[in-house]
């Protein structure tokens, strides 16, 4: 999950943020890391660049990237789904 | 009814030095906008988390807005009362570019929010809660008969009773921004709001 952290700092310019500063079940939107909707995008972005996963279900979006946490589950399922 | 309003406050950013009312108050040997432009931020101690977000028009032109507004009491003015108006000679080109090399991959979401030189009248607004009329208009230069007359049409009709305009040009390694904040009361330091020392103003730093 380190690994993903780093690049959800780089892909959304997180500046003033360490990626060992998210927590695991630190929620990613509103009261948790404050992202907005064009970070949510960004996310999608990340996902096919970095793990060639396309985001077909908007509607899973929420759930998704409610964490760091979730977002790697989401990851992993995939990526065992494909091999 | 025209009355004489008042330029309140300037901040001219241009040559790799920033300028509040005239006098120098940051400067840096960065050569790379991008780089210059937080270089400033830092050396403000601005706190605010979106700056890095942002592409470097809305950079160079929240910051100028930050310095020049350094000391103003908002809160002497409704958030509908204080308006914004600024131009440039690129538009949002800068951007624009940045964000087609991406368009060949996978398109940014982050950078096409910016392709729109407005967007950093609004990036102004949401640091201010200011909630007047704004414009943004393109010019190959510095137009500053144009600026006075169309801001002091606002003003003169109670429109807003103040205005933050100006010029926020950014091209790849050449930029300029000059902020002008223009009131109906006048200021131990103020200068009348004329097309003269708006061009004065701005000529005074030309980077």
């Amino acid at each position: 999950m380190s690994d993903l952290k780093s690049q959800i700092v780089a892909q959304l310019n997180l500046q003033d943020i360490k990626p060992e500063d998210i927590g695991d079940d630190q929620p990613l939107f509103v009261e948790g890391l404050g992202l907005d909707s064009i970070d949510a995008l960004e996310l999608i972005v990340l996902l096919q660049q970095q793990y060639k996963i396309k985001l077909s279900n908007a509607d899973e979006g929420p759930k998704v990237f409610r964490t760091v946490r979730t977002m790697a589950e989401y990851i992993t399922a995939h990526q065992a789904q494909n091999s | 009814m025209s009355k004489e309003k008042y330029i309140t406050s300037s901040c001219i950013i241009a040559g790799q030095v920033i300028y509040k009312n005239g006098q120098p108050v940051f400067k840096c040997p960065a050569t790379e906008p991008s780089e210059f432009l937080v270089s400033a931020y830092r050396h403000f101690a601005l706190q605010y988390p979106k700056f890095h977000k942002m592409d470097n028009l809305a950079k160079l032109g929240w910051l100028a807005n930050e310095v020049l507004l350094d000391g103003f009491d908002k809160e002497k003015y409704k958030p509908e009362d204080v308006g914004i108006v600024l131009s440039n000679a690129s538009s949002s080109l800068d951007t624009d570019i940045k964000y087609y090399e991406t368009v060949k991959s996978i398109p940014s979401p982050a950078l096409f929010v910016y392709t729109l030189p407005n967007i950093v009248i609004g990036e102004i607004s949401i640091r201010h809660q200011f909630k007047g009329e704004n414009a943004f208009f393109i010019f190959n230069e510095f137009n500053a008969g144009f600026i006075e007359q169309y801001v002091s049409d606002l003003v003169n009709n109670n429109i807003l009773q103040a205005c933050i305009c100006g010029w926020v040009e950014i091209l790849g390694d050449s930029y300029k921004a000059a902020l002008f904040l223009v009131e109906k009361d006048k200021t131990a330091d103020s200068v009348i709001f004329t097309e003269e020392n708006l061009n004065n103003i701005y000529q005074l730093h030309n980077g």
